[in-house]
């Protein structure tokens, strides 16, 4: 009841003078406004992201070699340390064989859709019409293109014969044949190129021209370095690369409803394998596990700049105490009056309090509703659809109640311990 | 009941001193001992000169302050042993202060400024409101019930004041001055109602003023001079 009563004269109290009470919750307004900003961009942030890595391939499990990092393995000598202390480079020995995929491919033949290989032959030149062309080079199997989706333009993709013949056929992008063949996609079919990939060069038939599509960065499309497809055989033959694999790609089944149990079912059959070997073990990573940690990347350094923004919170609360102390000094006759009427120091301390409260409460909302304004109107001009942070908004209310409280207790009790024969002969 | 009947006096004061400053160099005695008893009914003024500890004496019975010295029992409580908490009890049950600046709380209507000591006194929203509408209607400002302080005159405000001295039904009313910022025929009126509520209402009321005038029309006029009681 008294409480309801408080909130009236707060409220009272705050209206009748208007400029002061908006001056004051400036700083609170501020605090709150800017922390729920960056909330608000880093929750936009992250539904993005994770939206763009669900298209990007849900389904996929990437498979790959990971050095062990075991603690230090000191021998008798002193001498030698343990693969977390440096690198150690991937023998032969430490590959994934084709044997080891075929098993796995057998044992999980009901949740495996395809297994695609790629490894990257690096940078490599194109040269034709006095022009020059970079591009990425890399061999791939014929089920490579499971896992990363290419528009076809013209011609095909890499096949099945294409890595048993160990034939010399690529596949490249729009851009290339923008810039070698004025953009006639059926025209560039077949056609010869040289491509120097590291100083060796190699003639390659133009099987299939797929979309570039760019990945967000706007830059000058002439100068965009595209990637090529070769098959994964002739790429091992020209790089002279050892047999086997560091890494693959499973695109999984859709029957399968649990990505990541999944990709732990594929760490386990790999384990035996790897269980002798001193150096590398198989890891496996989805899209789900690199969202999440994206999230949690972007979450931390939000976080960091919300309590950098949260230090203007303190100063707002400075600013309420204060004004708080004046309010005080200016109705101590007040005061004095209501002591006179029977109230207990109690009754004053929790009027004044809540008056603090009020004052905090209402800067934080306003504080929410500007924050949320500017941090929409900055997602949207990063070109992410904007997402309200509804934990952060509470954690906001509920924040600037315990600044009111805070710094609203000093002014509040030293009104309650006023004396009421000194408070009412106040002029 | 039975208390009550034994305890013929409203206000019991007994040998009381007060001091300030006390061990301090400049150490100063303003009640040098007063006795006094005050019936229930009974109209009182105390009069004196400004310095003559008048001021003092009425903090001590508004339960203000704590006598140095002596016993005062207002209703038969002890009010020097009283704790602040009770004291503030006290204040919102047993006294009705009137001020000459009248101290009613600003940006409130005349309504809410009568209900504010039933706030206090933990009476119910509707109830309050309506012995508020009573009491208000009582000292003729029915009217103007729903005006803030800013919006009334001076006898408004010191008729308002009256009618919140009265809100929780005190032992006694401490008019302080109640006339001292009034004109003559304001004043009149506002010692009119304070006349009503002690025959109407058989109100205990103690009055303090330095006017000898006003003083003749209450039952008793108590002189105090210097800390001390020169007659009555």
């Amino acid at each position: 009841m008294l409480i309801w009563e408080n909130i009236k004269i707060a409220c009272k109290a705050l209206f009748s003078n208007k400029l002061r009470a908006l001056l004051t919750m400036l700083g609170i307004i501020i605090g709150i406004g800017s922390v729920i900003a960056i909330m608000t961009v880093s929750e936009s942030l992250t539904t993005s992201i994770s939206e763009s890595f669900q298209e990007m391939g849900a389904n996929n499990v990437t498979v790959g070699l990971s050095a062990k990092s075991d603690e230090e393995e000191i021998r008798a000598d002193g001498m030698r340390f343990g693969a977390s202390g440096r690198n150690v480079s991937v023998t032969e020995e430490d590959r994934i064989t084709d044997r080891m995929i075929s098993k796995l491919k057998k044992t999980f033949k009901n949740q495996i859709a395809a297994v695609a290989v790629s490894e990257s032959a690096g940078t490599a030149s194109v040269s034709g019409d006095g022009d020059s062309v970079n591009i990425n080079v890399s061999g791939v199997n014929q089920d490579y293109f499971e896992s990363d989706q290419v528009t076809l333009l013209a011609g095909r993709l890499i096949k099945k014969a294409d890595l048993s013949g160990k034939k010399h056929v690529i596949v490249v992008s729009d851009q290339l044949v923008q810039s070698l063949f004025d953009g006639d996609n059926d025209a560039a079919l077949w056609q010869k190129i040289n491509v120097n990939i590291n100083g060796n060069y190699q003639d390659f038939y133009i099987v299939g021209v797929y979309e570039y599509e760019s990945a967000g960065t706007v830059s000058d499309s002439d100068d965009v370095t595209t990637n090529a497809y070769i098959p994964l055989a002739t790429e091992k033959e020209i790089m002279r690369s050892d047999d086997g694999y560091t890494q693959f790609t499973i695109v999984t089944d859709t029957s399968v409803s649990s990505v990541s149990a999944f990709a732990n079912q594929v760490e386990a059959f790999f384990a035996p394998y790897y269980a002798s070997n001193d150096n590398y073990e198989i890891a496996t990573s989805t899209m789900e596990s690199m969202t999440e940690s994206m999230s949690e990347m972007v979450h931390t350094v939000s976080l960091a700049i919300s309590l950098i923004a949260g230090i203007s919170l303190l100063v707002g609360g400075i600013g309420v105490m204060n004004i708080m102390l004046v309010s005080i000094t200016e109705r101590t006759r007040e005061i004095g009056t209501r002591k006179a009427l029977g109230a207990t120091n109690g009754s004053i301390r929790l009027q004044f309090i809540i008056e603090s409260m009020v004052l905090c409460l209402v800067g934080g909302c306003l504080g929410i509703v500007l924050g949320l304004i500017l941090g929409s109107v900055a997602a949207s001009v990063l070109g992410y659809s904007a997402t309200a942070p509804v934990a952060a908004i509470f954690i906001a209310v509920l924040f600037s109640m315990v600044v009111g409280v805070f710094f609203g207790y000093y002014p509040a009790n030293k009104a309650a311990r006023m004396d009421p024969i000194e408070a009412l002969r106040y002029e | 009941m039975a208390q009550e009947q034994v305890q013929e006096h409203v206000i019991s004061l007994n040998g009381i001193v007060k001091r300030f400053y006390i061990g301090k160099p400049n150490e100063l005695e303003i009640l040098h001992g007063i006795n006094l008893e005050v019936e229930r009914g009974e109209f009182v003024s105390i009069v004196g000169e400004s310095g003559s500890g008048k001021s003092t004496l009425m903090n001590i019975i508004g339960a203000l302050d704590r006598p140095t010295e002596g016993e005062y029992r207002l209703q038969g409580k002890n009010i020097g042993e009283a704790k602040d908490r009770e004291l503030s009890s006290i204040r919102n049950q047993e006294i009705g202060f009137v001020f000459q600046t009248y101290n009613l709380i600003p940006r409130t209507t005349a309504l809410e400024n009568v209900e504010l000591p039933m706030l206090y006194g933990k009476m119910k929203k509707t109830e309050r409101r309506e012995r508020a509408r009573e009491l208000l209607e009582l000292v003729g400002m029915k009217e103007r019930m729903l005006h803030k302080p800013e919006e009334l005159s001076g006898g408004q405000k010191q008729r308002t004041a009256i009618a919140r001295a009265m809100a929780n039904d005190p032992s006694i009313i401490l008019a302080d001055e109640p006339t001292g910022a009034l004109d003559s025929e304001t004043s009149r009126r506002i010692m009119d109602i304070f006349h009503r509520l002690h025959r109407e209402q058989g109100k205990t009321i103690v009055l303090i003023t330095h006017s000898t005038e006003l003083a003749q029309e209450t039952d008793r006029v108590v002189k105090i001079s210097d800390g001390r009681i020169l007659a009555e």
